[in-house]
């Protein structure tokens, strides 16, 4: 009986609010976190602006890859005119997403994007771009030569191999007098990056800068810049934010960091689905764009909005 | 003797008309679910959907028919999940990276399962310590083993694709519109089994008189300890069957997977009937829970229903059903 009733209030309610515009589902890779919610909030601009519905649904854990799964197949039962996805598992999916290329559904890769070459393009953070800023941003504080030693939180994962490349070759190509003396692998654990870190100094003395390349790295090339106490000595960037990333960057213990645009990444979503369904061309990769913060800019709106605690 | 009708009427007792109103009630739930779902949206009652409804179902549902057995003696197991992974991750060990047969792998799952199960039983009826606690240490342990074993990362099943087949092929290809993946075959061959376990055998007879009255049945004679370390390895090697459906449907073995499961599973057993308290319960019922959580779950999703709020609703469901229940016995008493 009490089953009745809540489905029926249910029906009602979605009944109301489903009408008959085009309907693009998005897959994340999670939902309740700061980042997906900002992801979640740039699609639903994207489709007041587009005049489309959106769903935006992820498991509960990057682990749980069958509910994924799940959400995936009960997205295309709906009939979707497009689909957005971020695979925890591109290969798990595949079957799925080759149901929806049979059925003439467009799919649009996000976030880390899809192994496979049936979306028609991906919208994620360019982040060898992102990391080269990182670099321009730190020979420019560092005055252009010294020492510097960068920290990645692995040499595995695709973000972590663009971020050191991106970081490292543009060093090598643009500041000639800039020498990279260390690239360690801290497995973006705090205090496995501190430790790293804190070795690193030890072993050169006249560090000027360290780059942190995910968040973990980052706190931890802090806390090992505090404990040595270098603190205006070694010139510190991080990526991403985090509630203590924010805090040290507010104290100029940190110079600043690279933070991703995760409401980009939600709008551009779904405007390539939209300009899928029209037919227009999509290039293969879709930037979706990143700033530097600091001090000075960290209170503006636009960085704000990007920003999670 | 007397052994022997304590066993007979404990069984009795469960199978007393109010189980069978439970029974009904839930069943007709999940056809109330069905029906309003049909209507609200178009997209719902199609054969496609009701495959990916049945497939969702596959491994909770296996879980919840291991996990029946255990409430059943008054237990509970928080291990389920993870035990899955970790008999996962074995048997990608041995099919993936140790190229053995893909029926050694499956036998080994098997094994793993029965083996993580034995010892969670050993700790509950010798060492006395409460099930919750013995099976919480059973979850991580089988958590960080499934992590070292993999070096947390996937096993793939690239080389030996007869694995994929196991879940998500079908027995009945030939018959185009009945494409039953195998996975919701074995799950319902298991529950048949498990039924009959549960029913017609003295291991089934034990496992409700331990969860009626355990000392009782002990000052019959009747060498408890032996029968709940028994059930608790019975249900390790169903978790090792979940384990299998699991790898097999995802062609890999994840094993960060399976903290969460064990609560769907427990939801599953809860919503049908089975008493928390112990000594009642049915196969049946914790299938058509199975059913109902993930009918209810694909049905919200179909008819795009916030993510929040399906949880809500979810929550909302297994605490009516297990009020419900609650109101059952008072009046039964």
């Amino acid at each position: 009986m009490t089953v009745l009733i809540v489905a029926m209030m249910l029906v009602a309610v979605t009944t109301v609010a489903v009408a008959q515009t085009v309907y693009i589902p998005l897959i994340s890779k999670g939902f309740q976190h700061q980042f997906w919610q900002a992801v979640k909030e740039g699609a639903m601009q994207a489709a007041k602006d587009y005049k489309v519905t959106i769903t935006f649904e992820g498991p509960e854990s990057e682990a749980m890859v069958d509910k994924q799964i799940d959400m995936l197949s009960a997205a295309l039962a709906k009939k979707p005119a497009a689909l957005g996805f971020a695979a925890l598992d591109s290969k798990a999916a595949i079957p799925y997403l080759k149901q929806a290329q049979a059925a003439k559904i467009p799919v649009i890769a996000f976030d880390s994007g899809v192994d496979s070459d049936i979306p028609l393009t991906t919208c994620a953070t360019d982040n060898i771009a992102a990391a080269a800023l990182a670099a321009d941003m730190m020979a420019k504080l560092i005055g252009g030569e010294g020492e510097v030693a960068v920290i990645v939180h692995d040499q595995t994962s695709r973000t972590g191999i663009d971020r050191r490349d991106g970081f490292v070759n543009r060093i090598k190509e643009k500041y000639p007098k800039i020498k990279i003396v260390s690239v360690q692998y801290g497995g973006g654990d705090h205090l496995k990056s501190t430790d790293l870190a804190k070795a690193i100094i030890q072993a050169n003395p006249n560090l000027k800068g360290f780059f942190g390349a995910n968040e973990g790295s980052a706190i931890g090339v802090l806390n090992a810049v505090k404990e040595m106490g270098k603190i205006g000595k070694i010139t510190v960037i991080g990526y991403d934010s985090g509630a203590q990333q924010i805090a040290a960057i507010r104290s100029g213990e940190m110079a600043g960091a690279i933070t991703q645009n995760p409401v980009g990444i939600g709008y551009k979503t779904v405007e390539s689905a939209v300009k899928a369904l029209k037919g227009e061309k999509l290039p293969k990769f879709t930037d979706t764009g990143f700033y530097f913060y600091d001090k000075s800019n960290i209170d503006d709106p636009k960085i704000k909005a990007v920003l999670y605690q | 003797m007397p052994e022997k009708i304590i066993a007979d009427k404990a069984a009795k007792d469960s199978f007393s008309s109010s189980s069978a109103k439970q029974k009904i009630l839930a069943f007709s739930s999940l056809i109330i679910l069905l029906i309003v779902f049909s209507f609200a949206s178009p997209n719902f009652f199609q054969s496609n959907n009701l495959i990916a409804i049945m497939l969702a179902t596959a491994v909770n549902g296996v879980l919840a028919i291991g996990v029946t057995f255990i409430i059943i003696t008054g237990g509970i197991d928080l291990s389920v999940g993870t035990m899955m992974t970790f008999t996962a991750v074995m048997a990608a060990q041995f099919v993936a990276n140790w190229h053995m047969p893909v029926m050694v792998g499956v036998l080994v799952a098997i094994m793993t399962g029965m083996v993580c199960g034995f010892l969670s039983g050993v700790m509950v009826a010798k060492l006395k310590i409460p099930p919750f606690i013995a099976t919480l240490g059973m979850m991580m342990l089988t958590k960080g083993l499934s992590l070292i074993i993999a070096q947390s990362k996937p096993i793939y099943f690239t080389e030996s694709p007869t694995f994929a087949l196991i879940a998500m092929g079908s027995i009945f290809s030939f018959i185009e519109s009945f494409k039953i993946p195998n996975a919701v075959l074995i799950f319902f061959a298991l529950a048949i089994v498990a039924s009959i376990i549960l029913n017609k055998t003295v291991f089934g007879r034990y496992t409700f008189a331990i969860g009626s009255n355990e000392e009782a049945v002990r000052l019959s004679g009747v060498n408890t300890d032996r029968w709940k370390i028994g059930v608790y390895a019975f249900s390790g090697a169903i978790c090792g069957i979940a384990g299998i459906i699991i790898a097999s449907r995802l062609n890999s073995a994840q094993p960060a997977l399976g903290p969460g499961y064990e609560l769907d599973a427990i939801a599953a057993v809860v919503i049908g009937g089975t008493s928390l308290s112990g000594g009642e319960g049915t196969i049946l019922g914790t299938v058509i829970g199975a059913f109902i959580m993930s009918v209810l779950t694909n049905g919200l999703r179909i008819l795009s229903v916030p993510q929040e709020w399906q949880i809500v609703v979810t929550g909302v469901i297994i605490i009516f059903a297990v009020y419900v229940d609650m109101l059952r016995r008072k009046r039964s008493k």
